[in-house]
């Protein structure tokens, strides 16, 4: 088994071998989630503490499921209702967490790199639930889960993201994993929801969707993020979802076969058409739900196991 | 006060462009000579000719005008817990600063000729080198109204300037410069389209959309800087550009030269050293104002330094205590020190091959006082005995704590650096002695 990771801040550190020892894993514990019986010990009488600096309903509810069905102790911290009101810092919230010794931290924030900052100061395994604009790698990893799982494969795919990409996180950690897993990817949106110079990461860029979208396996829609957005971005909803909105005449010039995911929560009728969106022949929007428990068990049964064999070791 | 007879060193003239073997002597706080070896007087000749002279020996190091730092945030008033005029002094000395051009971004802002002599005689009184403050352009640094240029002059302002507090509103920049040029004052710019910046923490680009930190185009720096220079057309002002730190300004400034506007130009010492990628996983100590450049960026500005188009090199020494650096990339303050880095830094220009010593002492001493009016930065008989003795070649690795600062907020924490000063004098006398 392959993982060295220290915590899991960015698919950045992660190589393709980590990748796939993850997504083997989070495979058997998709079988586990769908007996009667969802319950491991594998993370029995270890502490998990979620800190979430901003809101989450979604992301909050699956890792805290994954811990508890791993049988940790798992404690959700409310951090915009907390001490950080009253003038504490990042790095004092960390360490006053650290002296209680929980074994996992899961933290989301507004700032990118906060999460690498806390990681620095705290001795447990630090997961990345998402900061600013900047990396949210198990939801890259759930749906590498997805893809692999609908299409058989989780290389030479052409995938097509689509939308709000400079504001994404979601869509940083996704070109991140698919570009190591090998795979075509296009970008699609408008000029100005793409980030300064992102050709250079080896994507293709395209501002028209039917030209974008032909013959691709996968298509990634992205939530347009209204509050992260200051000021004119686009012109209205009603002209982005006619031009960029997913709608099956769009979806039609990808390949037949070719799958719907979307991060959630979705704005139906903005970036994505809502019938389209609950199609169960083109939509796996469910099933990344679904494998992002599962791939939250994994990454955090393989941290926990990375720190016992090698408590000391140099590691990312 | 005693004089002093400095023999057996290497003298940078960054007037002539030159270096030769030889040494000077002071009196009353000046050069009173300069003599070179192997001319027609020998040096015992000239030892024997100011046997009242306390003699030092150079021992075939460096000796150079003393550096004028334009730019430099002392914290007094206001946060003396990041900077105090003790502090700033002790660094500066040991930095081979001789002359602080201070910075009226303090709390309150130096928009009176008070405040500017409070910090002025604050200055003196416990910083053993000159002080050379700046003044704001408008009340409180706010943009709506021109201070009391007049008053301020005369109470020894040596600029006038907002700082990083860029003066959106034009009419009232116009004004200020109108204003100014009556009576002949510099004007310090800062170029930066102010909206465009407004919450940016690096420079647009691979980099910045990797890291998904808010980001400005450099292209703000020339939009701001394409402004001021039309203002200055206009007004037939003084003006000097703080820091450019992109080659996209260049072309500008340099049309702005060719048409025989009054305009200079400085760079950070960070700007010519350091670039974007060295921000890594959110180094919040390389975060500065304007941001990290691109490596050809930095290239570009080294190469204007080395032509003379940019005029000045300067440390934009902004102490940051570690509350304020210790936070989310995004959140953390801007700035760091440098008095004491500068010399240290910009020598590896020097070892790199880019810039010769006179010419970076041309950018750090003699276009820095030339452009303040200032009598220092020259190497010549009645210039003021402001002096750094210095080998460009030892060796050593920074240990931000062991700096004199009160704020240890460098870059080059941990870094290893090529040249090390060894005295410094201002108005002939030993301010500092490794």
């Amino acid at each position: 088994m392959t993982f060295r990771a220290k915590h899991l801040l960015g698919i950045e550190h992660l190589g393709p071998d980590e990748i796939v020892t993850l997504l083997d894993l989070a495979d058997q514990y998709v079988d586990l989630n769908r007996r009667d019986v969802k319950h491991s010990e594998v993370l029995a009488g270890l502490t998990q503490i979620n800190m979430f600096f901003e809101n989450s309903t979604r992301t909050q509810a699956s890792f805290e499921l994954a811990g508890k069905r791993l049988g940790a102790d798992v404690m959700n911290m409310a951090m915009q209702a907390s001490s950080v009101k009253k003038g504490e810092t990042l790095i004092d919230t960390a360490l006053t967490l650290n002296a209680m010794h929980p074994d996992l931290l899961v933290v989301r924030h507004p700032h990118s790199g906060a999460v690498n900052l806390l990681a620095e100061k705290v001795n447990c395994a630090v997961l990345n639930a998402g900061d600013g604009r900047h990396e949210h790698p198990t939801q890259a990893l759930l749906d590498a889960l997805t893809i692999r799982r609908a299409k058989g494969r989780l290389h030479r795919l052409n995938v097509a993201i689509c939308g709000d990409i400079a504001h994404s996180r979601v869509a940083r950690s996704n070109i991140l994993l698919l570009g190591k897993m090998e795979n075509r990817i296009r970008l699609i949106g408008p000029t100005t929801l793409m980030p300064s110079q992102i050709g250079e990461f080896g994507v293709e860029v395209f501002d028209d969707m039917r030209e974008g979208l032909k013959d691709v396996d996968v298509v990634m829609m992205l939530r347009l993020q209204r509050e992260r957005m200051d000021g004119g971005f686009i012109p209205s909803e009603r002209e982005y979802y006619h031009r960029y909105g997913l709608d099956p005449e769009k979806l039609s010039h990808a390949k037949p076969d070719a799958i719907v995911m979307h991060p959630g929560p979705m704005n139906r009728g903005v970036e994505i058409d809502g019938t389209l969106a609950d199609d169960i022949n083109r939509s796996v929007i469910q099933e990344q739900v679904e494998m992002g428990v599962a791939v939250r068990m994994a990454a955090m049964e393989l941290l926990v196991s990375a720190r016992r064999t090698q408590p000391e070791g140099v590691m990312v | 006060m005693t004089d002093i007879l400095l023999t057996n060193a290497r003298l940078i003239d960054p007037q002539a462009g030159t270096e030769f073997e030889g040494g000077l002597v002071t009196s009353n706080g000046k050069i009173k000579e300069v003599f070179t070896s192997g001319g027609k007087e020998s040096d015992d000749a000239f030892r024997m000719r100011n046997p009242a002279a306390t003699h030092v020996d150079c021992g075939g190091n460096y000796l150079a005008p003393g550096i004028v730092d334009i730019g430099v945030k002392v914290c007094e008033p206001g946060e003396r817990h990041k900077e105090s005029f003790r502090t700033a002094g002790r660094a500066a000395a040991a930095g081979g600063v001789t002359t602080i051009v201070t910075r009226p971004d303090t709390i309150p802002s130096i928009d009176t000729p008070e405040t500017l002599e409070f910090a002025k005689q604050r200055g003196m009184d416990i910083a053993p080198l000159n002080i050379a403050p700046m003044a704001a352009l408008t009340k409180e640094r706010a943009g709506r109204e021109m201070v009391e240029m007049g008053f301020l002059r005369d109470a020894g302002a040596v600029a006038f300037t907002d700082g990083d507090n860029v003066v959106a509103n034009t009419k009232v920049l116009i004004r200020a410069m109108t204003y100014a040029k009556s009576l002949d004052a510099l004007v310090m710019g800062h170029p930066q389209e102010p909206v465009l910046s407004q919450g940016a923490a690096v420079t647009s680009g691979k980099f910045a959309s990797l890291r998904g930190l808010p980001a400005v185009s450099p292209m703000a720096e020339r939009l701001g800087l394409e402004r001021d220079l039309t203002l200055v057309e206009m007004t037939g002002v003084r003006y000097h550009a703080d820091q450019l730190s992109t080659s996209l300004s260049l072309p500008a400034l340099e049309k702005a030269k060719a048409n025989g506007l009054d305009v200079t130009a400085g760079v950070s010492i960070h700007h010519l050293t350091l670039n974007e990628l060295d921000v890594g996983d959110y180094r919040t100590f390389f975060k500065v104002k304007p941001p990290l450049r691109s490596e050809d960026d930095r290239l570009a500005m080294v190469e204007a330094v080395a032509t003379g188009l940019i005029d000045v090199i300067c440390s934009m020494h902004t102490p940051q205590d570690e509350e304020s650096k210790r936070l989310p990339f995004e959140e953390a303050a801007s700035g760091a020190v440098g008095l004491e880095t500068l010399l240290p830094a910009a020598l590896r220009l020097f070892h790199s091959g880019h810039l010769s010593l006179p010419a970076l002492f041309r950018a750090m001493s003699y276009n820095p006082a030339q452009r303040l009016r200032l009598p220092s930065g020259r190497l010549e008989k009645s210039a003021p005995a402001d002096l750094v003795l210095f080998d460009p070649n030892a060796p050593f690795v920074l240990d931000r704590f062991a700096l004199h600062s009160k704020s240890k907020n460098t870059p080059f924490d941990g870094q290893r650096l090529q040249g090390r000063v060894l005295k410094t004098f201002v108005a002939g006398v030993e301010v500092f002695s490794k």
